[in-house]
C-alpha cells in the first residue's frame, strides 16, 4: 500500500507517503498564505523521493482542520480531487487529532490535555484529550481564556497554545500537524475516521446589507 | 489529426465551471452557480463563493465529463483560471488544477480569466481575427481590452475606476425596491418604462475625463446620481416611477459602455469587437452595440449567453489557443494572482523561452 497523507489547516504545508510499515517520504514547509504554491510540489518531491509514479497511491488522508479557511480548503479541494480522478478513497481527520497523536507518541505522555491552534482573531480553535489521546471535547474555536475557564490550565500543544500561554499549562510540542503523524495515526487507526468535509465552525463574514443609507446632506 | 481535449477549471467568482473543449470546438461547459446563496447579501460574500466552489468543484467535473462522454484519461492538458478574481475562490479551482494535472500526469496551463471571456467567443463562431476590441462587463469587472493575439498578446485599454458595472445594477436594483441580482430585474422594469424620461449622468465622458480617463468607466456617481433622484422624489412625496428610473439608468450604462468601445475600435483601427461578460446578457446592450458598431462599420462578434457568463468552456478554449501555439505549460508552483494583468495571458509564460 502507499498512502498519500497531506494537512494545510496552519502555516504548515505537509505531505508524507506511508507504505503500511512505515513513513518512507515527507516534505513539510511553512509557508502561511502559499498552500496553493507548495502542496502538490512536494506531493510530486515525495513521490519522486521514493521513485514512485502517483499510480502507486492507493490511498489518500486529508486534515479537515479546523484552521484558517482559505489554506485548509487548499489540501482538501487537492485531497479530493486526487481521488476522484485516482479513483481512490478519501479519508478526512481532524486535524487536531493529529497534533494529539504526536503528542501521546512522544516519550513524555502528559496525562489529559488539549490541543489549540491559531484561529485568529485573538480565538483558538481546540479540543480536549484523555492521557491515551482520546477527544473528550471539541473541536470549537473559543477565545483562549474561555477554554481556561472550562477546561484549567491543562497542558496544551499548537501553536495556539504557545501564543496564549499564559491561558494554559506547560506547552507541548509539536506547534502544527504534521502529514507523517496523520499518515501513521491513519495506519494504526488510532484517529477517527470522516469524510473529506471542511470543520469551519465558524459562519461566512458576512451580514445581510442594513437599510438604505441617505445621500441627501 | 483531431486538437487536443483541453479540461477547463473557473473559479474567479461565484461560478464553478468545467469545461471541455477540442480546438474551438465546444464539448461541455459545466456550471455550477453559488448565486442563490448571495441573494439576502445583495452581492457576493467571497468566504460564501469559496465554500461552494469546493463543494460544487468535482462534482462539476463529473458533469462535464458526462456531458461530453469523455472520461479523464481523454484529457490532454488542464487549464485553469489563475486570476484576476478572488483570491480565495480561486485558490479552490487552482488546487483542484493542480492535483488533477499530477493525477492524469497532464501538463497544466494557468491563463488569464478576462482573455478567457475572449476565447469563449471562438467556441460560438469560430477562430477570432485579431486583432480585436473586447468589451467585458459583469459583476465582478468592466474593462476594454485589446487582444492582438489570443494566447500570447492582450492589453488593457480601459476599466472601472470604482464599481463594476453589474455591481453597479445590483444597487440600483435595490434603491428602487428591486432584487438580486439587479441586471435581470432592471431590464423586466425598464421595459415597461421611458429611457429619456430621465437623464442620468455618463461617468467620465467630460472632455477633461476623456484624455485622463479616456476608455475608462465610473458607476458610482451614477448610482448616487440614482439615490438622491429617488430620495428627492420620495422626500416631496411623489411615488417613484421605477420603470423610467431603471430605463434611465440602463441606458446610461449602455450608452457609455458602447460609446467608449466604439471609439476605442475606431482610434485602435480595430474592426472586430467581442462582446462577453454576464451584463452582456442585457438586452438594450446588445441592442444599442449591434446600433452603433453597425453604423461604425465594426463586426460584433458575442457568444450565447452560457458562453458570456463565467464558465470552465471558455478558460478551456484558452487553455486550447495556449497549448496549439505550443506554449510551456505553468510551472506546478505558480500563484494566484486576484489582481493578475491582462498582458499575462498565460502564467510563467516566457519563463522558458
Ligand atoms: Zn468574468
Amino acid at each position: 500500500m502507499l498512502l498519500l497523507a497531506l494537512d494545510t489547516s496552519t502555516p504548515a504545508v505537509t505531505v508524507a507517503l506511508h507504505d503500511g510499515d512505515r513513513v518512507v517520504a515527507e516534505s513539510t514547509t511553512i509557508a502561511p498564505r502559499q498552500h496553493t504554491e507548495r502542496l502538490m510540489p512536494q506531493v510530486t518531491d515525495a513521490l519522486a523521493a521514493v521513485g514512485a509514479d502517483r499510480t502507486a497511491i492507493t490511498e489518500i488522508a486529508v486534515g479537515v482542520g479546523p484552521g484558517p479557511f482559505t489554506g485548509l480548503r487548499v489540501g482538501i479541494a487537492a485531497g479530493r480531487t486526487l481521488g476522484a480522478a485516482l479513483d481512490l478513497p478519501v479519508r478526512g481527520v481532524c486535524s487536531l487529532d493529529v497534533i494529539a497523536y504526536a503528542v501521546v507518541s512522544g516519550p513524555a505522555a502528559p496525562g489529559p490535555f488539549l490541543v489549540a491552534t491559531d484561529a485568529r482573531r485573538r480565538e483558538v480553535y481546540w479540543a480536549a484529550y484523555d492521557e491515551s489521546g482520546r477527544r473528550t471535547a471539541g473541536p470549537a474555536v473559543d477565545r483562549a481564556a474561555a477554554v481556561r475557564a472550562q477546561r484549567g490550565a491543562l497542558p496544551a500543544a499548537g501553536a495556539g497554545a504557545g501564543l496564549y500561554a499564559d491561558e494554559f499549562g506547560t506547552v507541548l510540542a509539536p506547534e502544527h500537524p504534521s502529514a507523517a503523524a496523520l499518515a501513521r495515526a491513519v495506519v494504526d487507526e488510532a484517529v477517527e475516521i470522516s469524510a473529506p468535509d471542511p470543520l469551519y465552525l465558524r459562519r461566512p463574514d458576512a451580514t445581510p446589507p442594513a437599510g438604505r443609507k441617505s445621500v441627501l446632506a | 489529426m483531431t486538437p487536443p481535449l483541453i479540461l477547463g477549471i473557473e473559479t474567479s467568482c461565484d461560478e464553478t465551471g468545467v469545461g471541455l473543449v477540442r480546438g474551438t470546438t465546444l464539448l461541455a461547459n459545466a456550471v455550477a452557480s453559488s448565486v442563490d446563496e448571495h441573494v439576502r447579501f445583495g452581492g457576493v460574500v467571497p468566504e460564501v463563493a469559496s465554500r461552494a466552489h469546493l463543494e460544487a468543484i468535482v462534482p462539476t467535473m463529473h458533469r462535464a465529463l458526462d456531458e461530453a462522454g469523455c472520461r479523464l484519461a481523454d484529457v490532454d492538458a488542464v487549464a485553469v483560471t489563475a486570476g484576476p478574481g478572488l483570491a480565495g475562490a480561486l485558490m479552490v479551482g487552482v488546487s483542484a488544477a493542480k492535483a488533477l494535472a499530477v493525477a492524469l500526469d497532464r501538463p497544466l496551463y494557468g491563463v488569464n480569466h478576462l482573455v478567457g471571456h475572449v476565447a469563449a467567443e471562438q467556441l460560438e463562431n469560430g477562430p477570432l481575427t485579431e486583432p480585436v476590441v473586447a468589451l467585458l462587463v459583469s459583476g465582478g469587472h468592466t474593462e476594454i481590452l485589446q487582444v492582438d493575439d489570443i494566447a500570447t498578446a492582450a492589453e488593457l485599454l480601459g476599466q472601472t475606476i470604482d464599481d463594476a458595472a453589474g455591481e453597479a445594477f445590483d444597487k440600483v436594483a435595490r434603491l428602487i425596491g428591486l432584487k438580486y441580482p439587479g441586471g435581470p430585474h432592471i431590464q423586466r422594469a425598464a421595459a415597461e418604462g421611458d429611457p429619456a424620461a430621465i437623464r442620468f449622468p455618463r461617468g467620465l465622458t467630460a472632455p477633461r475625463d476623456m484624455t485622463r480617463h479616456r476608455y475608462d468607466f465610473s458607476f458610482s456617481g451614477l448610482k448616487t446620481a440614482v439615490a438622491r433622484w429617488v430620495e428627492t422624489a420620495e422626500a416631496a412625496g411623489k411615488p417613484v416611477p421605477v420603470a423610467d428610473v431603471a430605463a434611465g439608468f440602463q441606458e446610461a450604462v449602455a450608452d457609455v459602455l458602447t460609446k467608449k468601445a466604439v471609439l476605442a475600435c475606431q482610434e485602435r483601427g480595430v474592426s472586430t469587437m467581442v462582446l462577453a461578460g454576464g451584463v452582456a446578457a442585457n438586452a438594450r446592450l446588445r441592442e444599442l452595440t449591434e446600433q452603433r458598431c453597425a453604423a461604425a462599420g465594426i463586426t460584433l462578434r458575442q457568444p450565447r449567453f452560457s458562453l458570456c457568463t463565467d464558465n470552465g468552456a471558455m478558460i478551456a478554449a484558452l487553455g486550447a489557443a495556449v497549448v496549439e501555439r505550443g506554449l510551456p505549460p505553468s510551472p506546478l508552483d505558480f500563484a494566484t494572482d486576484s489582481s493578475l494583468p491582462v498582458t499575462e495571458v498565460l502564467v510563467g509564460a516566457g519563463q522558458f523561452s
